[in-house]
């Protein structure tokens, strides 16, 4: 019982104004005060023990928490790492994937600019010789000749201006195509963009492999126009399109080499607001098994060391998400492919 | 003396104009020019257009020069047109191509055309 209670207890007990009846009577109450007290401090200790106990184990969980966010934090930045690293390896590749391409160019483009040189040097060469000429016709009066023969010049120096022209552009795309895209889209004139690249792809293979050889056929609208793309990207789409086209004929070959005529054909047109760059083959087609593949990234049918795997992968996103376009595939096995690039203008 | 000149670069034809023209002129030589295998081929088919000398580029869309060489003295025997190659690809591998398949000549790009003029002169 409680020192209170007792005082009370013990002053009714000595109290001389109270009856034994009404004293009984208080005593029980007291006792039931008392019972009470006892109940209430049994379950106050009882839940101050509950108290103590949760109280700990949110302690516990409290620190198990902040070991796991620890855990968490730790491994975000690793994914995080992770992720840049992969950032860092797609550039890499991209970029890789790029000085493929332009290795496999390389004989092509020093054929490409060995052929305007070689008119630059010999039509300067025939422009001295006519000035000579002319001179000797004017020192003998001949005027109407010596006319002629600065026509002949004029025609020279057209010839040397444009053969100079053309190794500059070939230069300028070669430059483009190893430096990073800068993502504007130019006017570009697309005719002159195939063109450029279908030369680039054929001479480079030629020069690798002196017996490749293969039947181009052009067939560019030339009502196109200028049309405004990421000339360096979509060049890349067309390189390696082409680049396919010629392998696709060159395994051909080597399967069927008599009776078999290697052809890739090249063309453009522009049908409403579109403009569809074509590139077909009649080489080894894709396999049916391949087809849903040849778009994801490192997916290659080329043995190892010959393809990176990116190259359609590379050309879809060009297409896609760069320009808004489409890229289609029609292929047969053994007989055909064809792509279709899209883009709308 | 009738050369065919076979180049798929177009402008070869201006340029062969302007280099011989004073022979053209003074009709020693006659060139005639074609821009593929092929259509050298056909041009050699039709007997009235005869060339007794042909000069072949090597590196061509579809028939190759050396290809074309091979026709020429697979087909072409009476009587038999000489045939110079003349390439950028001046590497051994061509030139015995070249040689085991019968050119009677091999020269490279760019085209000493001094050099071309005299040989052309001695055939003549």
């Amino acid at each position: 019982m409680s020192p209170q209670l007792q005082t009370i207890s013990d002053f009714i007990k000595t109290s001389s104004g109270i009856s034994d009846a009404e004293k009984e009577s208080l005593f029980k109450l007291i006792k039931e005060v008392d019972k009470n007290q006892t109940m209430i401090q049994f379950k106050l200790e009882r839940i101050e023990k509950d108290r103590n106990t949760l109280s700990i184990m949110l302690q516990e969980s409290i620190e198990d928490l902040q070991k796991k966010s620890l855990v968490i934090e730790d491994a975000n930045k690793a994914l995080t790492q992770t992720l840049e690293e992969l950032k860092a390896t797609q550039v890499q590749l991209i970029q890789s994937e790029k000085m493929a391409s332009l290795g496999e160019l390389t004989a092509g483009i020093a054929h490409e600019i060995q052929n305007p040189l070689n008119f630059v040097n010999n039509f300067s060469e025939v422009s001295n010789e006519l000035i000579d000429e002319m001179t000797e016709q004017l020192e003998k009066g001949n005027a109407e000749e010596a006319k002629a023969i600065a026509n002949e010049v004029k025609m020279s120096l057209e010839k040397i201006n444009l053969h100079g022209k053309r190794a500059d552009g070939i230069v300028k795309s070669m430059l483009q195509h190893s430096r990073a895209s800068t993502g504007k889209k130019e006017p570009t004139d697309i005719n002159v963009l195939a063109d450029e690249y279908l030369r680039l792809a054929y001479h480079g293979l030629r020069a690798k492999d002196k017996s490749f050889n293969a039947a181009i056929k052009t067939d560019y609208d030339e009502n196109i126009g200028l049309v405004k793309i990421i000339s360096q990207d979509i060049g890349r789409v067309i390189l390696n399109l082409i680049t396919n086209a010629f392998y696709a004929v060159m395994e051909k070959k080597k399967l069927q080499p008599t009776g078999y005529e290697p052809t890739v054909t090249v063309s453009t047109k522009k049908i409403d607001n579109k403009i569809i760059v074509e590139v077909k083959d009649n080489g080894t087609g894709i396999p049916q098994k391949a087809i849903d593949k040849i778009f994801q990234p490192f997916f290659t049918t080329k043995p190892t060391g010959q393809g990176t795997g990116l190259g359609l992968s590379l050309s879809y996103d060009i297409v896609t998400k760069g320009h808004g376009g489409e890229i289609k595939v029609e292929t047969k096995e053994g007989e055909s492919t064809g792509f279709s690039v899209i883009l709308p203008v | 003396m009738k050369i065919l000149v076979v180049d798929d670069e177009k402008d070869v034809q201006v340029l062969f104009e302007q280099r011989f023209r004073k022979e053209i002129r003074n009709k020693e030589m006659e060139f005639a020019f074609a821009y593929s295998g092929e259509d050298a081929l056909k041009y050699l088919g039709d007997l009235s257009h005869e060339a007794v000398l042909i000069l072949s580029d090597i590196n061509m869309p579809g028939m190759s020069g050396l290809e074309l060489l091979r026709h020429i003295k697979e087909k072409h025997k009476e009587p038999p047109p000489l045939v110079m190659m003349i390439t950028a690809y001046g590497d051994a591998e061509n030139y015995n191509t070249a040689m085991k398949l019968g050119a009677d000549d091999f020269l490279t790009k760019p085209l000493e055309f001094s050099l071309l003029k005299e040989k052309l002169k001695a055939i003549h």
